[in-house]
């Protein structure tokens, strides 16, 4: 140590400073990430509380007074996302596989890959406005259908992108052992790929759903909101992010703290799905890996 | 070493096979000479884009033997090896010209389907690369996916005769509803092979079956592939030279996408014909 010249010292010194500043400020992001995160939630959760009674599940929309709930929303946003993912996933999926396994780096998947990456960074409102002029114009008024196809649409390039990343972290080694033993190119996706992509797909899924569950503006233009209760989906339909939006902008105060009660169920419901997510990736790689 | 000098400063034609008992392996290499021929390749050339790989191959591969191609990285010895079971047919810029006749049929053939020279040639690889499945789906896979089997319970039989005939079955048998990937290395390469004896190829071929392995399991493997040859005739890509002498009865060498030299494992070993061989034998090679 005695060894080292003024010159090396003073950037020795200058090198450890560095680091350290630079940590610190990671640190400090970090946090200020975290914080603003706490102060999000705990506002939600501490207006949100207050509004949620048993009425919020069991009871409709209703005019201000007459103590209504927000029933209607739920069971009108369960419907719309259900139906959104159960068009959206499969057909991102199919997507997915198509870019990793069939078209790889052909000229065609390449265009698909372009355009499924606009899709996926389009405003979601520009899609409220197009499924408008497919599924509301023609067939004469706003339905909860529309507002499915809206989620679909917001969905399918989410579970595109992360079917075709999940895919490509498969290892060749796979697919060459599937046809060695004499597999054809279906039996490979099928039966070797797929299911070793399989948690991770679901991982995708389950964050597509996450995300168009708390979509407001693709339904404005579809399924527009409904104040009474309603299971046919050729009909309006209401939903929690509607509600939420309907409910805010108003002088009365049980309405803005079920707005509040809509908002924090949104979130919970994005939390189960994110844990059950991790917790099912977990169990597939636990069972695959041994 | 006093033979080998005798030879150099002797004529030419003392390199010619001797009639010489060489100890062990004369067993094997009569055998050997005595296997019929199963595949033959015809003016092989293979090329990966404008680049060649192979150049006018051919050689006889015989049924129940040991067959290993060794030469430097490069050589085209693996390019030959997936031109049989047609695995560069994956590879959209591989192209091979040539015919590969296999009881009469010319499987390199476009009318051919590969997924059926599959079946018949199968294949194990450098890295183990079980399915992320069970020990028992991951050899169920190949009868499963050709519907060799009737009742669950020939699937069971098939699955434990072929881990017996991989030398698997008694470190298995109390876990085959565990995750293959759990398996140590070596266990994990035997247990590809059952999967692949599980179709019944009549080919089986090995692309540096050991070279992720250690001594123990290499030594494992090894005994395996020469249980194996009484009913199978295997192939094997190796870059280790003693595994080769150890493994096979014949041995081909290549170069630079050309195949130098071919014949019985002890010949080329002891008494190649050509200096080239000879040089990377004995590790003379640049």
């Amino acid at each position: 140590m005695k060894q080292l010249t003024a010159a090396t010292r003073a950037r020795y010194f200058r090198r450890q400073l560095v680091n350290r500043v630079m940590g610190g400020l990671c640190i400090a992001a970090a946090g200020v990430g975290l914080i603003l995160l706490a102060l999000i939630l705990w506002m939600l959760f501490s207006n949100g509380l207050a509004g949620l009674t048993l009425d919020t599940f069991t009871k409709p929309m209703s005019q201000p007074g007459s103590g209504g709930g927000l029933a209607n929303a739920i069971i009108g946003s369960l419907l719309q996302v259900g139906v959104g993912a159960m068009i959206g996933a499969p057909l991102g999926m199919m997507v997915g596989v198509y870019l990793s396994e069939v078209g790889k780096e052909s000229r065609f998947a390449s265009i698909v890959r372009f355009v499924n990456d606009i899709l996926l960074s389009a405003p979601s409102v520009l899609i409220g406005l197009f499924v408008y002029q497919i599924a509301v114009l023609p067939f004469g008024g706003f339905s909860g259908v529309a507002g499915s196809i809206a989620l679909a649409l917001i969905a399918m390039p989410i579970v595109a992108r992360t079917t075709e990343d999940i895919l490509r972290l498969v290892p060749q080694a796979y697919r060459d052992g599937a046809i060695a033993l004499g597999s054809r190119e279906n039996e490979v996706v099928g039966k070797v790929v797929l299911p070793a992509a399989f948690g991770g797909i679901l991982t995708g899924i389950l964050l597509a759903i996450a995300r168009i569950a708390g979509e407001t503006a693709p339904l404005l233009f579809t399924s527009l909101g409904n104040d009474i209760w309603s299971t046919d989906m050729t009909q309006p339909m209401a939903s929690l992010p509607m509600a939420i939006v309907r409910y805010s902008n108003t002088p009365y105060p049980e309405w803005v703290a079920l707005a509040w009660t809509g908002a924090m169920l949104i979130t919970v419901g994005v939390l189960v799905l994110n844990i059950a997510s991790r917790f099912s990736y977990a169990a597939v790689a636990g069972k695959q890996g041994g | 070493m006093v033979a080998g000098m005798t030879i150099d400063t002797q004529q030419p034609a003392a390199r010619t096979p001797r009639t010489t008992p060489m100890a062990a392996p004369t067993v094997t290499a009569t055998s050997a000479a005595a296997a019929p021929t199963l595949i033959r390749l015809e003016h092989i050339n293979a090329f990966y884009g404008q680049k060649q790989a192979l150049f006018d191959v051919n050689l006889d591969i015989p049924d129940n033997t040991v067959t290993a191609f060794i030469g430097a990285s490069g050589c085209g010895k693996s390019t030959l090896l997936r031109c049989l079971n047609r695995m560069n047919d994956t590879i959209p810029s591989a192209r091979v010209e040539g015919a590969i006749r296999m009881d009469g049929t010319d499987i390199n053939s476009p009318a051919i389907d590969p997924v059926q020279v599959r079946t018949r040639i199968g294949m194990v690889f450098q890295k183990p690369n079980p399915f992320p499945m069970s020990i028992y789906d991951n050899i169920a896979y190949g009868p499963r996916t050709h519907k060799l089997h009737g009742s669950k319970a020939d699937l069971d039989e098939l699955v434990e005769k072929s881990l017996r005939r991989a030398a698997l079955w008694d470190e298995v048998k109390d876990r085959l509803n565990k995750s293959g990937l759990g398996l140590s290395g070596g266990q994990q390469q035997r247990l590809v092979i059952a999967r692949t004896l599980a179709v019944s190829p009549a080919v089986i071929l090995m692309d540096e079956p050991c070279s992720a392995l250690d001594p123990i399991a290499t030594a494992h493997i090894e005994a395996l592939i020469d249980q194996l040859r009484e009913h199978t005739c295997i192939v094997i890509v190796t870059h280790s030279m003693a595994q080769a002498a150890r493994v096979s009865q014949r041995t081909a060498f290549f170069h630079m996408g050309k195949l130098i030299e071919s014949g019985p494992t002890d010949q080329i070993f002891t008494m190649p014909k050509l200096d080239q061989t000879q040089d990377y034998i004995t590790g003379r090679f640049g």
